[in-house]
C-alpha cells in the first residue's frame, strides 16, 4: 500500500535529513519533488499544490530553518498535513438508532461495490449485526447471483425481486429487513457514471425510499485525475458520508486516497485489501501517514496480531518487538500465522524502520515461506533461541533434515540477522519516537 | 450521428484537458514560461503522467528553441501531431489468424474484461464468424452466469466450469473444445487480479502455457483490459502483465465517463503495446478498434469532420 510514494518521499527526506543546515532553496527544492511525487502519485493537481503550499507556509511560519533539525522538523510537518490530507481522525461507521440501520453503496463500473457489500456484510455479522444483502443491480448480467453467491459464502440472506424497480426493490428490501428483524440493510446499487443524468436520478429515488445513514462511495484506488470528479459528482446529487477505497493491495500509489476527502469533505471509512471477503479494514489517517512516511505501524501489526493471539501472546510481542528478543522461534510462529494476517512484507512494513530497509520488491512467496517452515522445524530450541551456534555442521544437518541446501539455511540466518538487526537499531530509538498505544488498546 | 461524431460526443471528459490546450494555443499569446507550466498542469491533470508529460514539453521545447517559435499556437499545434504519433505503433488491428483463433483476455478487477469479451463475441459473430468463449474466471462469484448471459447475447457457445474449478482446467477444454468443435474464433476469459499477486500471475503462465500446448502456438492475440479511468497504475498493469502474458494489445474501456485520454499516451509510450479497441459505453456496440488518427482528431476540438472513416 503506498509504497511506491513512500519510496519517493522517503528519499527525499533523508537526501535533506543528511544535510543538517538547511537553505531555503534546499527546502524549496524538496518541496518540487514532493509534488512530483505526489502527482506521480495520481495525487490530484490540486491537492497536491495545495499540500506543498500548506507545509511550506508551515515551515515558514515555524522558522524550520532556524530550528536544530530542520530536516525532521519538516517531516513531522509533511507527517501532520498528510494525516490531514487523509481525513484527520479515524471516521467510525454510523447506524441508526431504528433498526434496520440502511447502507447504500454507490460507485462506477467495476469499482467493486457487490464484493465490498459481501466484505462489509462479513465484518458486521462478526460484531454481532445481522445483514440483510439488497440486490438492486438490475443492470449487470449476473450482479443478483454474484450477490447471492456471496451471501451463501458468509451465510446471510439475500433479497432480490429479479430485474425489477430498483427503487421498489431497495425499499421492499428494507421492509423484508423489518419483518425479519435484522439491525442492517447493505443496498447493493449498479454501477454507473456521475454524468449518467438518468441512473443519477435513480439513486436520488433510492435515497428518498430507504433513507439510509450511510451512502458509501466505492471507488478504485487505482482511478487518476478523474477520482476527485467523479467522487464529487455522487456527493453533489447523494451527500456521500464516506468512502471504501478498494484494491488498495496491488502496487497503486493510491493518489485517489490523498484527494477525495478534500474534494468532498466524506473520510475513507474501510479500506479494500484483498481478494479474501475478510480482506476489508477500517482506515486510520495517522497509521496510514505513518507507513507512506517509513514511520512502521505498530498499532496495526498489534492488532493484527492481537487477532490470532491472546491478550497475553500480544502484549508479550510487543515487548519483544521492543528489546530485541525476537527469535526466531516468534519468527515462525509469525510465518504460521501470516496467511491470516497478509504477507510478510506487509507485517515487516508495519515494524518501524525495517520498511525502509527492506527491498523493493521484497516478498516470500508460498513456497518459500514452506521452506523456512521446514528449516526452522528442522533447528533445535537451542538453535532457535540462539542462531549464533549454527556452524557448518549444524547448518548441514538442518539442511539435511529439512531437504534444503545449506545455502537455502544461510540466507534464511542472513535474512534473519538483518532483520534482528535493524530492530536493535530501533531499540535506540527514543521512546518518544515511537507511536503510543492508546488507552484501552487491550480491552 | 456518425461513428466520429459519436466518438467525440462520448470523450467528453477525456476532451476537457485537450480543449484547454487548445485554448491555450487559440489564445496566440507570446511564448512565456507561464505558458510551459500551464501546459505542464494540463497534461497532469489528464492522466498522462509525469514521464510522459517531460517528454512531451521537452520536445516542444527543444523544437521551440530551433525554430524560434514566437506564439502559444505553434506547440500546440505540434503537441497535436505528437499525440497522434506518440499513439500510433504498428500493429493495431486484431490478428486472428489460427484455425481456430485465440483470443487471452486479462486484467485487473473490474476493468471490463468480460464485458469486452460479450461485446467482441457479437462483433466477431456479425462478420459471420463462429465463436467460443471460454469461462476461465472460476474465482468471481457468479462471473460464469455472467459471461453465459453474454453467450447467449452473443449467439456464442461456451465451455464452463464449476465455481472454484482449476481455471488452467477449463481453459484447456475450452481450447480443446473449440478445436474439435471447428469454430473460428475462441475468446478466454480470465479472473481479474492485480498484477503484483506473483501467485496469481503464475496461474495466468500457467493458463497461457496450456493453450501453446494444446494449439502449438501462441494464442493469436493476448488482450490486456484497462479502465479508462485508471491513473499512472495503469503502466504498472501493462508492464506487469506483459511480462507474464506477452500482451499484443491493449483494451481500454469506459472512456464515455470521466477517464482522461492522457493514460493512453502513457501506456504507447512507456510499454510500445498498441491499443486494439476502445470501450466508450454500454452497448454492444460502444466497443470499437482504436484508431490513432481518428481519436486524437476526436479529442482536438478543432478537428476537420473529414478525417472521419
Amino acid at each position: 500500500m503506498f509504497d511506491q510514494l513512500s519510496d519517493r518521499l522517503n528519499a527525499i527526506f533523508s537526501r535533506l535529513t543528511g544535510r543538517g543546515k538547511l537553505s531555503e532553496s534546499d527546502v524549496n527544492e524538496a518541496l518540487r519533488e514532493v509534488r512530483v511525487a505526489l502527482l506521480e502519485a495520481d495525487v490530484s493537481l490540486a491537492a497536491a499544490k495545495q499540500f506543498v503550499n500548506g507545509v511550506k507556509e508551515k515551515a515558514i511560519g515555524e522558522n524550520v530553518l532556524e530550528s536544530l533539525t530542520p530536516a525532521q522538523t519538516i517531516v513531522k510537518i509533511v507527517h501532520d498535513d498528510l494525516v490531514e490530507l487523509l481525513g484527520g481522525a479515524q471516521a467510525r461507521l454510523q447506524f441508526s438508532d431504528a433498526p434496520p440501520s440502511v447502507i447504500m453503496l454507490v460507485g462506477l463500473q467495476g469499482s467493486g461495490k457487490t464484493t465490498q457489500a459481501g466484505k462489509l456484510a462479513l465484518r458486521l455479522k462478526e460484531q454481532g449485526r445481522r445483514t440483510l444483502l439488497v440486490a438492486a443491480d438490475v443492470y449487470r448480467p449476473a450482479a443478483i447471483a454474484q450477490l447471492q453467491t456471496l451471501g451463501k459464502q458468509i451465510d446471510l440472506p439475500v433479497f432480490e425481486e429479479g430485474a425489477g424497480d430498483p427503487v421498489k426493490i431497495a425499499r421492499d428490501g428494507v421492509n423484508e429487513a423489518k419483518r425479519l428483524g435484522l439491525s442492517t440493510v447493505i443496498v447493493d446499487t449498479a454501477g454507473r457514471l456521475e454524468i449518467d443524468d438518468a441512473l443519477m436520478v435513480e439513486l436520488e429515488k433510492i435515497k428518498a425510499a430507504v433513507n439510509p445513514k450511510e451512502i458509501l462511495f466505492v471507488a478504485d484506488a487505482m482511478t487518476g485525475q478523474a477520482a476527485t470528479q467523479v467522487a464529487k459528482g455522487f456527493n453533489d446529487r447523494l451527500g456521500i458520508t464516506g468512502v471504501v477505497l478498494t484494491k488498495m493491495d496491488g502496487d497503486t500509489r493510491g493518489g485517489a486516497a490523498l484527494s477525495i476527502f478534500k474534494e468532498t469533505g466524506a473520510p475513507i471509512k474501510f479500506v479494500g485489501v484483498g481478494e479474501k471477503l475478510s480482506a476489508l479494514e477500517p482506515f486510520y489517517p495517522d497509521r496510514l501517514a505513518q507507513r507512506i512516511l517509513g514511520m512502521g505501524d505498530v498499532l496495526t501489526l498489534i492488532e493484527k496480531t492481537q487477532s490470532l493471539y491472546t491478550e497475553e501472546q500480544a502484549k508479550k510481542l510487543e515487548q519483544k518487538l521492543q528489546k530485541n528478543s525476537f527469535t526466531l522461534d516468534d519468527f515462525l510462529e509469525q510465518m504460521r500465522q501470516m496467511k491470516k494476517i497478509g504477507s510478510m512484507a506487509d507485517i515487516m512494513k508495519m515494524i518501524p524502520g525495517l520498511s525502509r530497509a527492506l527491498p523493493k520488491d521484497f516478498d516470500i512467496p508460498e513456497k518459500e515461506v514452506k521452506r523456512v517452515e521446514a528449516i526452522i522445524s528442522s533447528m533445535t530450541r537451542a538453535e532457535r533461541r540462539n542462531p549464533s551456534i549454527l556452524n557448518g555442521s549444524r547448518r548441514k544437518r538442518i539442511a539435511f533434515g529439512s531437504g534444503t541446501a545449506v545455502s537455502d539455511v544461510n540466507k534464511l540466518i542472513k535474512n534473519f540477522e538483518g532483520a534482528q538487526k535493524m530492530m536493535k537499531q530501533l531499540g535506540g530509538m527514543k521512546g518518544g519516537k515511537r507511536p503510543r498505544l492508546p488507552a484501552g488498546a487491550f480491552r | 450521428m456518425s461513428w466520429f461524431q459519436r466518438l467525440r460526443a462520448s470523450l467528453g471528459k477525456a476532451r476537457d484537458s485537450f480543449t484547454a490546450v487548445q485554448n491555450l494555443g487559440r489564445a496566440k499569446a507570446p511564448l512565456t514560461e507561464a505558458f510551459w507550466d500551464d501546459l505542464e498542469d494540463l497534461l497532469i491533470m489528464g492522466d498522462f503522467g509525469v514521464p510522459t508529460t517531460a517528454k512531451i514539453l521537452e520536445g516542444l521545447r527543444t523544437v521551440a528553441k530551433q525554430e524560434a517559435w514566437k506564439t502559444t499556437d505553434q506547440p500546440v499545434a505540434r503537441f497535436h501531431k505528437d499525440v497522434e504519433r506518440f499513439l500510433t505503433l504498428p500493429g493495431g488491428e486484431l490478428h486472428l489468424t489460427g484455425t481456430p483463433a485465440v483470443v487471452l483476455v486479462v486484467g485487473v478487477n473490474g476493468s471490463g474484461k468480460t464485458t469486452t469479451i460479450g461485446k467482441l463475441a457479437a462483433r466477431l459473430h456479425d462478420e459471420g464468424k463462429r465463436v467460443l468463449l471460454v469461462a476461465g474466471d472460476t474465482f468471481r462469484a457468479a462471473a460464469t452466469e455472467q459471461l453465459s448471459i453474454w453467450a447467449d447475447r452473443s449467439k456464442s457457445e461456451i465451455v464452463r466450469g464449476n465455481e472454484g474449478a482449476d481455471p488452467a482446467s477449463v481453459v484447456f477444454d475450452g481450447v480443446a473444445a473449440g478445436k474439435a468443435r471447428n469454430v473460428d474464433v475462441i475468446l478466454i476469459d480470465t479472473a481479474g487480479r492485480l498484477q503484483t499477486k506473483a501467485n496469481l500471475m503464475e496461474e495466468l503462465k500457467k493458463i497461457r502455457r496450456v493453450i501453446e500446448r494444446e494449439l502449438g502456438r501462441a494464442p493469436d492475440e493476448t488482450l490486456l483490459v484497462v479502465d479508462g479511468t485508471t491513473g499512472q497504475n495503469a503502466i504498472s498493469q501493462a508492464k506487469l502483465f506483459h511480462e507474464a502474458t506477452q500482451l499484443t494489445g491493449v483494451v481500454v474501456t469506459k472512456l464515455d465517463s470521466t477517464a482522461k485520454g492522457g493514460v493512453l499516451v502513457a501506456i504507447v509510450d512507456e510499454l510500445e503495446i498498441p491499443i486494439k479497441f476502445i470501450g466508450l459505453g454500454e452497448t454492444v456496440d460502444a466497443l470499437r478498434p482504436f484508431h490513432p488518427a481518428e481519436f486524437t482528431a476526436a479529442l482536438f476540438e478543432d478537428a476537420p469532420d473529414s478525417l472521419s472513416v
